[in-house]
């Protein structure tokens, strides 16, 4: 059984509501759908990356999206993210339909995100990138900022307090003025999940956040994960490769292969669906 | 201030004297804390409001006379406000070791009959909530930090800030009960259960009057002459009686302020910010700040590097002298002063430790040159002998006889006797304790009629300076097979006096020599490693480099030498070692929680090699179980390589040192 097409699913909150029941969704956190994403068909020349995809990601779930190498996770998160234009299809972010915007128009309207291969700003210190994330927050303009008096530095207050209590949830104050470009890879990570976490997002995408860690790492993480989205009502959407970590953390899961949907459903139900066995472990010719 | 005395003017409780401190001093302050990178400050006033509004809500919950709360956390201020709130309730609190697995905690908590536990966070939770189901007398658990826990079952758990709105809210209804508590209070009560975390078998529960603690606080306060202008940093386990004199005992008696640090990571730093003025730590702090000193002076400029050891040679010169109770000359009076300006100054600064009026270390051996470093730069390091049997304090150092193989002079108030057929260190004093919890049997074997206790230590008194030293466990000396001596932690000790060497244990009771487990300094010898383009993926490929095997097997040598001019323990020479596979880890049972080496497990556990040392052989394979953070098994497999060592006679000794 896989749920219906969640974009008709959501316009009718009553049907919402059994499937949630269904799939022992706790309807306590899951809102309604916060992205819908319609269609979406992205190429590069040639090369089909994404094909006709379409699924949702709603209020308060973490949503993972999975799939073999080459699968087009990273596309469909570059596409969300609005760093990739598809040619067709449309994105609707709470119930508006998104028109075609720059990143940083994204970010504005409260959508962040982490990096596969960490993006921070190596010789600045765990503080200092983490501030950088509050820069959409900003109000003041360079001039104030330069001058640093009065109003931004009221306003630079206001923020360190949001970074320190960010620096405090993640348990990284040992670091607080340490460059992170001399940290260990586990904890930059965790330094990146700081910095768009210090943007308040709505949305928050993380690519791979488990790379290249180790266990003990990886279950750190996890935490964190699960605590973000507990304690500050953040809708995640995530791209991982360890199944046993998405199996564990996501509400609901979406499988690509070769850049179409083949799965979309609850860890349970991914699991047993065969086309996904058959991308995952091959499948026999004959 | 005796015990009538303080009973008279209603010192004689911490609840009662909470009250007095926020009445004399009630605007300095008590407790701090650094939060959100910020230190945030509690005034006595305000930890008396806080308290109270705590012991409220823990009434109003259902707490009576009589029972025992767990508390469970790192130093945190309202953790220990939490202890002085089950106090004003009539309850007892008891501390746990916060790093325990869910394991060892279910035992004492069903072992203390804890009717509340006060977790800190989410983790100890569900420490706690994990074997629930063993411990029938838990009613309520309590947690600090909420985070994660929002959607928990909330029927039996509650926010510590909820409790105490509970109990400012329950102010009228519940007042008199809890003034007419803390009034009932007597210093004779019990004060706090503090568990051992015990060498040998389960730990066992120590029964701690107010009296005890108390007693024991002001008159090792005079001893120094504490006042409520000093300050200390409280990061040691909660659950260790040293703590709970220091930051608890003194601080309550003196009014001076305790700070906590930020996380336990961060506490080098939040020491710099903090500059406390009285100053606790086991040796192995000691050694890690002049270690990571040490591998930054490697990195300094030449200027600096040639500067930094001029002066600390003009400071050992001085120290020297100083011991000796000479005048050091002039040109060195005169270079210690510049040193001071140029390098003991900032160096004391960073260290945060230029504060520092009284420094103690205990627990475990500390290394001369270690000691001597910290005293040569002006730090007042002293050490103090004691048990929690004690409430710590047997004998310290006083200021101005301050020598690195005695232990000091007993604590006013302490009486010490030896026993003369077996050199067994016995004591009796006012902090002595009530029992050991729920054991008899126990308590007799420890503690006879007259309220002498055994410390199962081998000890004499120094005829010179009137201190007392300490040689060994008097369980652990024991005789080679040919009759000679045998004192394993003096020679342990003495091998970890080398930087490579973190802990070794040597065998040799009832054998025809010693031998002995070496594990190395992973921080030091990685260091070492680094800087000789030696690869190494982990601890145990470092271990069985063969290199690192020469560097030791020269260590070992060295001590072998030194040993054999001891009149005494020059049979203890070490003729065979190995260097571990695994660092030997409390999680996995070989070491206390103190870190204190346990023997006889190591013994049973590694009996493979033990005999592999004796029997001859040149390497052994085995199999090691261990445990990791989260409590899962794995093993470790190696094949350990085991080398002979040079022995000197006592003649050859004397004629290489000559």
């Amino acid at each position: 059984m896989s749920l219906p097409p969640t974009a008709e699913a959501a316009a009718d909150d009553q049907t919402y509501a059994v499937v949630e029941e269904e799939h022992g969704l706790s309807p306590r956190r899951v809102g309604p759908v916060v992205m819908d994403i319609r269609n979406i068909t992205l190429r590069f020349g040639g090369v089909v990356a994404i094909k006709d995809i379409s699924f949702d990601i709603r209020e308060g779930e973490i949503r993972a999206i999975i799939g073999p190498n080459g699968a087009g996770k990273s596309s469909m998160l570059n596409v969300i993210n609005g760093f990739y234009h598809p040619q067709e299809g449309e994105i609707w972010f709470r119930g508006e339909k998104r028109g075609s915007m720059k990143p940083h128009e994204i970010a504005k309207q409260g959508i962040a995100r982490t990096f596969q291969n960490i993006a921070l700003f190596k010789g600045m210190t765990t503080l200092d990138n983490i501030m950088t994330g509050r820069l959409t927050k900003m109000r003041r303009n360079m001039f104030w900022q330069a001058v640093w008096s009065g109003p931004a530095e009221a306003e630079e207050i206001e923020h360190r307090e949001k970074v320190e209590k960010i620096i405090d949830f993640l348990e990284i104050q040992h670091i607080r003025k340490t460059p992170v470009g001399r940290l260990p890879y586990g904890l930059q990570k965790r330094v990146e999940l700081g910095r768009a976490l210090a943007a308040e997002p709505q949305l928050l995408l993380l690519d791979e956040p488990m790379a290249g860690m180790n266990v003990e790492e990886k279950e750190d993480m996890s935490r964190f994960i699960l605590d973000v989205n507990e304690e500050f009502g953040t809708t995640i959407a995530l791209i991982e490769h360890d199944m046993g970590v998405v199996m564990d953390i996501s509400d609901r899961v979406v499988v690509l292969d070769y850049g179409r949907k083949i799965g979309d459903g609850t860890p349970d139900e991914v699991r047993t669906n065969q086309d996904v066995i058959d991308a995952y472990l091959g499948v026999a010719h004959d | 201030m005796t015990a009538p005395q303080a009973a008279a003017e209603g010192r004689d409780t911490f609840p009662k004297l909470l009250i007095a401190n926020a009445r004399e001093r009630g605007h300095l302050p008590a407790s701090r804390e650094k939060e959100y990178g910020i230190w945030q400050s509690w005034s006595w006033a305000e930890v008396a409001g806080e308290t109270r509004a705590m012991a409220l809500g823990l009434i109003a919950l259902g707490l009576e006379p009589g029972q025992r709360v767990a508390i469970i956390g790192t130093n945190r201020p309202h953790l220990y406000w939490s202890m002085v709130a089950a106090q004003m309730a009539g309850a007892i609190p008891v501390p746990l070791y916060q790093d325990s697995v869910a394991e060892e905690m279910a035992y004492v908590l069903d072992h203390a009959e804890a009717r509340f536990v006060i977790a800190e966070d989410q983790e100890q939770v569900d420490k706690v909530l994990s074997v629930v189901d063993r411990l029938p007398n838990l009613a309520q658990v309590i947690y600090l930090d909420p985070r994660g826990l929002r959607n928990y079952d909330h029927t039996a758990l509650h926010a510590l800030s909820d409790v105490c709105a509970e109990g400012r809210a329950a102010e009228s209804r519940l007042a008199r009960e809890l003034d007419q508590r803390i009034a009932a209070g007597k210093g004779s009560d019990v004060c706090v259960m503090l568990y051992t975390s015990g060498t040998t078998g389960k730990p066992k529960g120590v029964v701690l009057t107010h009296d005890n603690i108390l007693i024991t606080a002001r008159a090792s306060a005079g001893f120094d002459r504490l006042t409520d202008t000093d300050s200390m940093l409280a990061y040691l386990p909660m659950a260790w009686v040293g703590d709970f004199i220091f930051s608890m005992g003194q601080a309550y008696v003196t009014g001076f302020c305790v700070a906590c640090p930020e996380s336990a990571e961060t506490m080098l730093s939040d020491l710099k910010e903090l500059g406390p003025t009285y100053f606790f730590a086991p040796p192995r702090i000691f050694e890690t700040l002049l270690t990571t000193l040490m591998i930054r002076m490697e990195d300094a400029s030449p200027l600096k590097r040639r500067m930094f050891h001029f002066f600390v040679g003009v400071a050992r010169r001085v120290a020297a002298a100083r011991k000796a109770h000479e005048t050091p000359s002039a040109a060195d009076r005169l270079l210690y002063a510049l040193g001071e300006l140029l390098v003991y100054g900032p160096l004391k600064n960073n260290l945060g430790l230029s504060r520092v009026r009284v420094g103690y270390t205990a627990g475990e051996a500390i290394g001369p040159d270690l000691f001597e470093f910290y005293r040569s730069i002006g730090v007042n390091l002293k050490q103090l002998y004691g048990q929690t049997e004690a409430s710590v304090f047997i004998t310290q150092h006083p200021d101005d006889a301050v020598e690195l193989e005695s232990v000091g002079v007993p604590t006013p108030g302490v009486e010490i006797r030896i026993d003369e057929a077996t050199g067994e260190v016995f004591y009796r004093s006012p902090g002595v304790f009530q029992e050991y919890f729920k054991s008899p049997e126990a308590t007799a074997e420890t503690k006879d009629a007259e309220g002498w206790v055994a410390t199962g230590d081998a000890g004499f008194f120094d005829q010179r300076s009137g201190q007392l030293r300490i040689l060994d466990r008097a369980k652990d000396v024991g005789r080679l097979a040919d009759g000679s001596l045998f004192a394993p932690k003096y020679i342990e000790n003495k091998l970890k006096f080398y930087p490579n060497i973190l802990e070794a244990v040597v065998f040799g009771d009832g054998r025809p020599s010693c031998m002995a487990f070496v594990n190395i300094d992973l921080m030091a010898v990685g260091n070492w490693a680094e800087r000789n383009n030696i690869a190494y993926s982990s601890y145990q490929e470092l271990a069985a480099h063969p290199r690192v095997y020469e560097m030791i097997e020269r260590n070992i040598e060295e001590t072998n030498r030194s040993l054999a001019d001891d009149p005494m323990l020059s049979g203890c020479q070490i003729t065979r070692f190995l260097v571990l596979h695994k660092e030997l880890d409390a999680d996995d049972g070989e070491l206390t929680r103190t870190r204190k080496v346990r023997r006889r497990i190591i013994a049973e556990k590694f009996a493979d090699l033990i005999d592999a040392l004796y029997g001859g052989k040149d390497s052994i394979y085995t199999e090691t179980e261990v445990t990791y953070e989260d409590g899962r098994k794995g093993k470790i497999r190696a094949t350990l390589e085991i080398r002979d060592v040079k022995t000197f006679p006592r003649a050859e000794a004397a004629r290489q040192a000559a």
